[in-house]
């Protein structure tokens, strides 16, 4: 949904809740980065967008003009003296340096490939269980086809962030009307938009209670356990790690997972090699899927006026890192736009460059991969069911939001 | 015996903790706690790593790793430049 007018001209007045680059911003970006390459819009009260690796890189490792402060463009007035973001203070994505390396070094150590190792059981039996319920509806039912964007890909990462957290299975639901208002709802007056995130914090401060009163082992209690130079992290802090960890945690996976899905429904060829497990080939595959559906684009706010390569950079603007566009320069990559699950040599952005990069991109890799491999375990032949119905998200996580597929050997006499 | 030719060398002012070239090369990187990486032991390549190493090389995506020869200058391709190597093999 959006409220805003249709986009006149991509290079002067772009819009990323536009239906156009929801529906397919890769044809938009391709002609911005061979003609501009940073693009403008009054929008937002002022919007940039670097299009080529090495600039959207440049913006990246640079944390002198260019602040983690806000990191979801949204109505709000961006100014100096603005609320500090649109998801509250989410330490340590909305730090800059150098508090941004205490608080992040101290999360550091739980997403490290060890650790990470240690949930891929949980994760599998996750996905099993799910591909268990879609083949029962499909059999109880006569149900061929079934959406593998809210009934599969969507559970994976909320059910794995509901255990890393220590929160209630049963809020999952809670968590996706929160998500979806944080990272979608960006085009509301600043009131409206500020008043769901009252309710944000009074879930999570009902969580951090329950924590304080029996503690246990979980990221939760970890955080109200932690300190920064002998002193206890403040209750706005460890809100606000919180619902990073919802917010990053699991609308970026679910993407990540539904487009990768996507893609291995229309080529059956890339579909049947994947099945075939082919050594090595998994691990490229991952790779290339996130480089070419990277879900996230990430946002700095302009800190002083500078000239940035010719443009005018207004203190306060803001600027969009679109990491997917820089996955798509083919001053880096050979034939970007075509997904080559071999690709060997793939230095994607997909998890951002510099000293922001995701702090779970090991977990995120995992649940991409194992999701992927119970999929083609129990599904190797799937296509799309309706490809019309497919639809994707608005704003800075790109991924479907609705996925039919159909499933099995198609007879022709399901139905 | 005679020593390696090619080492690796991690440059950790760059690093992110991305883990690109530990998946590649698990033997040929060490993570720290941090999930930082750094040369193996003194980043010595065996012959028959080479080919990881050059992978770990091209897959880093903050430009990292660099490959050296003892007498060489370093097997570092410049920014920008397009990717080769699409059709090795891992």
């Amino acid at each position: 949904m959006t409220s805003h007018p249709p986009v006149q001209d991509w290079a002067t007045d772009f819009d990323h809740t536009d239906p156009g680059w929801v529906a397919d911003p890769y044809p938009i970006w391709d002609e911005l980065r061979r003609g501009c390459p940073v693009a403008h819009s009054d929008r937002y009260g002022g919007t940039w967008l670097p299009l080529t690796h090495e600039l959207v890189s440049e913006v990246a490792y640079d944390s002198e003009h260019f602040t983690s402060r806000s990191v979801v463009v949204s109505e709000r007035p961006p100014g100096d003296d603005a609320p500090p973001a649109p998801i509250g203070v989410a330490p340590p994505i909305t730090s800059d340096p150098p508090f941004h390396k205490v608080v992040r070094q101290m999360l550091l150590p739980a997403f490290t490939p060890k650790p990470i190792a240690a949930i891929e059981p949980f994760t599998r039996q996750v996905c099993r269980d799910l591909l268990a319920a879609t083949e029962g509806l499909a059999a109880t039912g006569g149900r061929a086809s079934f959406d593998a964007a809210t009934e599969y890909a969507q559970h994976i990462p909320v059910r794995v962030i509901v255990k890393f957290l220590g929160f209630p299975v049963e809020d999952a639901g809670i968590f996706r009307r929160f998500i979806r208002h944080v990272l979608e709802d960006v085009d509301l007056p600043p009131q409206q938009r500020g008043a769901m995130f009252t309710d944000i914090d009074a879930y999570i401060d009902t969580q951090i209670e329950d924590h304080v009163a029996h503690p246990r082992d979980d990221l939760t209690s970890f955080l109200l356990q932690a300190e920064i130079d002998g002193a206890k992290l403040s209750r706005d802090h460890v809100r606000g790690t919180l619902l990073l960890m919802m917010i990053a945690g699991i609308d970026t996976t679910w993407s990540a997972i539904g487009a990768s899905l996507w893609h291995l429904a229309r080529h059956p060829a890339d579909r049947a090699r994947l099945a075939a497990h082919e050594p090595g080939l998994m691990d490229t595959a991952v790779e290339e899927l996130l480089r070419a559906y990277a879900p996230v684009t990430m946002a700095r706010i302009v800190t002083k006026d500078f000239d940035f390569h010719g443009h005018p950079l207004k203190e306060g603007n803001w600027v969009l890192l679109p990491f997917p566009a820089a996955n798509r320069d083919p001053a880096v990559f050979d034939d970007p736009a075509v997904v080559r699950l071999d690709r060997v040599s793939n230095r994607h952005a997909a998890f951002g460059l510099g000293r922001h990069r995701c702090l779970g991109s090991n977990l995120a890799r995992m649940e991409l991969r194992v999701a992927l491999q119970e999929w083609l375990a129990r599904y190797p032949d799937f296509e799309l069911a309706d490809p019309a119905a497919v639809t994707w998200s608005v704003g800075q996580v790109r991924g479907p939001r609705t996925l039919p597929v159909t499933v099995g050997p198609v007879t022709g006499t399901v139905g | 015996m005679p020593a390696p030719a090619f080492r690796v060398h991690v440059d950790a002012e760059k690093c992110q903790g991305h883990n690109r070239c530990y998946a590649i090369a698990p033997d040929l990187f060490d993570l720290d706690d941090l999930g930082m990486s750094s040369a193996a032991g003194d980043g010595a390549v065996p012959q028959d790593r080479l080919t990881q190493a050059r992978l770990a090389v091209t897959n880093c995506p903050e430009y990292a790793i660099s490959l050296t020869e003892p007498a060489g200058p370093a097997e570092q391709p410049e920014r920008a430049e397009p990717v080769e190597a699409t059709e090795v093999q891992p």
